[in-house]
């Protein structure tokens, strides 16, 4: 008995070591660093004027227009994206393209919506088999580039326009298909800038081939319209 | 380990919750039931999520009944029936919150996870091109069932193709779509024969016992409408009616032989053959004509050559297209009414 006390003594003796003294200190900061940095962020943008945030938008927006029409391997586009672009983009091409069949009776709905179905569905559908292919850019983003890329098309749907108020014979009709056909290359074009690069680099012609074909049914709905009577 | 008085409840109840958990999560992990595993989702996250879940809520069991324990067995602090059930309340408040965000996360992830899809987009540009020239080409070897890539980016590519040059038809053809839109349209005519087609020769070889999955239905389908797509893109921009039908019977004809020579060699049996190749011989081809004539420049002359001046012209709008296509056109139509009516 006295025996396994004493053995019992050394190993009670080797426990109280193991703990932790108070002389010791304890070094180090186990709480979390507030990032209150954000929160007054968010205050600030909240309490500013509505007219400075649409000013602020509208800038961010021109900056990516100004990035698609000059396509440098830049990564404005990608890193703060946002779909307003996009989504003005769409509108002004739905509002030009609308009213440009011969029946303006039935005609004047269907336009617009296929047009913003066409642009957002593509859009999805191209974005899904990019990731499919193994792309490393995010659904948003590439939405985004695809949205803001339609603007050099905008610009040759607004040119056909004025040509077809001067004529509609078959000059302005090549003049309209030499200005549409380089606008598809630039668009396709400038988007190819922005997305192969997030793709493995023996597959970018799997991804660029539904971008040529998205931007070629565009371009042609813009070639084929004819101002109704 | 035993509740010691009432002097510190909470750390012998959190002792105990404690040992509770080793129990649990014993218990629940020790076997992995294989006949759930799920060869579809990739890390059988059902039975994963069903033991976190179950984890979850026995935590959360033992916790709230450690926060009961601590609100009813506090030495002099009696916060009042208001104190408890509102602590109560959003605690189960809470927890409800949680079991339906999980429940939510995880149906999300079982169904809109397009990883589900990613082996079948894993092509090389070469393999593609490769597959695209190979579908026009018949083998002659029906003895052994012939390989058929799945794949999927190909045929929706394909489709999708098909889609925009059915819309270059249209426009040009001056057709007006009544109730819908071109694009609808156009969309819904490829798509749909693409789906349902293949779905039904499917459904026939689960009849007739052939070897072949609905994947791979899919897959030879839609290389068999490259030939579709290169026809209608000449004749869409060439109108000549006998090119037509040359190329009608030759690249239809070379695609059709080579989709029934895949289909032949994976069936045995007089009869089934007979059925399956018969079907989709003829959905094929007559897809290629009636993509052909549905959307065809309609131009009046032809009427009044081969039926007669009595009978009204179709209720068409033509478009402005410059004059030197339709003189072409009328010529060609005129000169082809006349060789149909010498026969």
């Amino acid at each position: 008995m006295a025996e396994v006390e004493d053995v019992n003594k050394p190993l009670f003796a080797g426990l109280s070591d193991v703990s932790i003294a108070e002389d010791i200190p304890v070094e180090g900061d186990i709480a979390v660093p507030l990032s209150s940095r954000n929160a007054d962020d968010e205050i600030s943008t909240l309490d500013e004027p509505v007219k400075d945030t649409i000013l602020r938008d509208l800038k961010a927006v021109g900056q990516k227009f100004v990035h698609v029409l000059y396509p440098k391997k830049s990564s404005a586009l990608l890193r703060d994206w946002d779909l307003w672009g996009p989504l003005l983009l769409c509108v002004t091409l739905a509002l030009m393209l609308q009213g440009g069949s011969a029946d303006s009776k039935d005609d004047g709905g269907p336009q617009f919506a296929e047009v913003f179905v066409i642009v957002w569905f593509g859009s999805i559908i191209i974005t899904l088999n990019s990731k499919l292919l193994g792309g490393t850019i995010s659904f948003f983003q590439s939405l985004c580039v695809l949205g803001y890329c339609i603007l050099p098309l905008t610009v040759a749907m607004l040119v056909c326009r004025l040509v077809l108020l001067g004529s509609s014979g078959l000059v302005s009709f090549i003049i309209r298909l030499v200005v549409v056909s380089a606008s598809f290359g630039w668009s396709t074009f400038a988007s190819t800038a922005f997305l192969a690069d997030s793709q493995p680099p023996n597959r970018k012609a799997l991804v660029v081939y539904p971008v040529f074909l998205f931007y070629f049914v565009i371009g042609w709905m813009i070639l084929t319209f004819s101002p109704s009577q | 380990m035993s509740a010691s008085g009432g002097t510190k409840n909470t750390n012998t109840e959190s002792w105990g919750g404690f040992d509770d958990n080793i129990i649990i999560q014993g218990s629940g992990s020790a076997v992995i039931d294989m006949e759930n595993m799920d060869d579809t989702s990739g890390s059988s996250f059902e039975d994963m999520g069903e033991m976190h879940q179950r984890m979850k809520e026995e935590e959360e069991v033992t916790a709230e009944a450690a926060a009961t324990e601590e609100e009813t067995g506090e030495d002099g602090e009696f916060l009042g029936m208001k104190g408890l059930k509102g602590q109560l309340g959003r605690q189960v408040a809470d927890e409800v919150w949680q079991a339906g965000k999980r429940q939510a996360s995880k149906a999300f992830n079982l169904y809109a996870n397009i990883d589900i899809l990613r082996p079948y987009f894993d092509v090389e540009p070469i393999q593609v091109r490769n597959r695209l020239i190979e579908s026009m080409i018949p083998l002659k070897m029906i003895a052994f069932p012939q390989k058929v890539a799945g794949e999927l980016y190909g045929p929706m590519m394909l489709v999708f193709t098909l889609v925009a040059i059915l819309l270059h038809g249209m426009k040009t053809s001056g057709t007006v779509i009544r109730e819908g839109t071109l694009m609808g349209t156009a969309i819904g005519t490829c798509f749909g024969y693409w789906l349902g087609s293949s779905s039904f020769i499917y459904f026939l070889a689960y009849l007739c016992n052939a070897q072949i999955t609905m994947l791979q239905m899919l897959s030879l389908l839609g290389y068999g409408l490259f030939g579709h797509c290169v026809v209608l893109f000449i004749t869409y921009n060439v109108h000549f009616h006998s090119l037509f039908y040359i190329l009608w019977l030759v690249i239809g004809g070379l695609s059709t032989l080579r989709m029934v020579a895949v289909l032949i060699s994976r069936t045995v049996g007089q009869t089934p053959r007979l059925i399956m190749c018969g079907t989709l011989a003829a959905l094929h081809m007559l897809f290629l004509l009636y993509l052909h004539f549905a959307y065809h420049k309609i131009v009046e002359g032809i009427l009044d050559t081969l039926e007669g001046p009595n009978v009204p012209p179709i209720q068409r709008v033509a478009r402005d297209l410059p004059n030197v296509a339709s003189a072409v056109v009328n010529a060609t139509v005129r000169s082809v009414a006349a060789v149909v009516h010498s026969q």
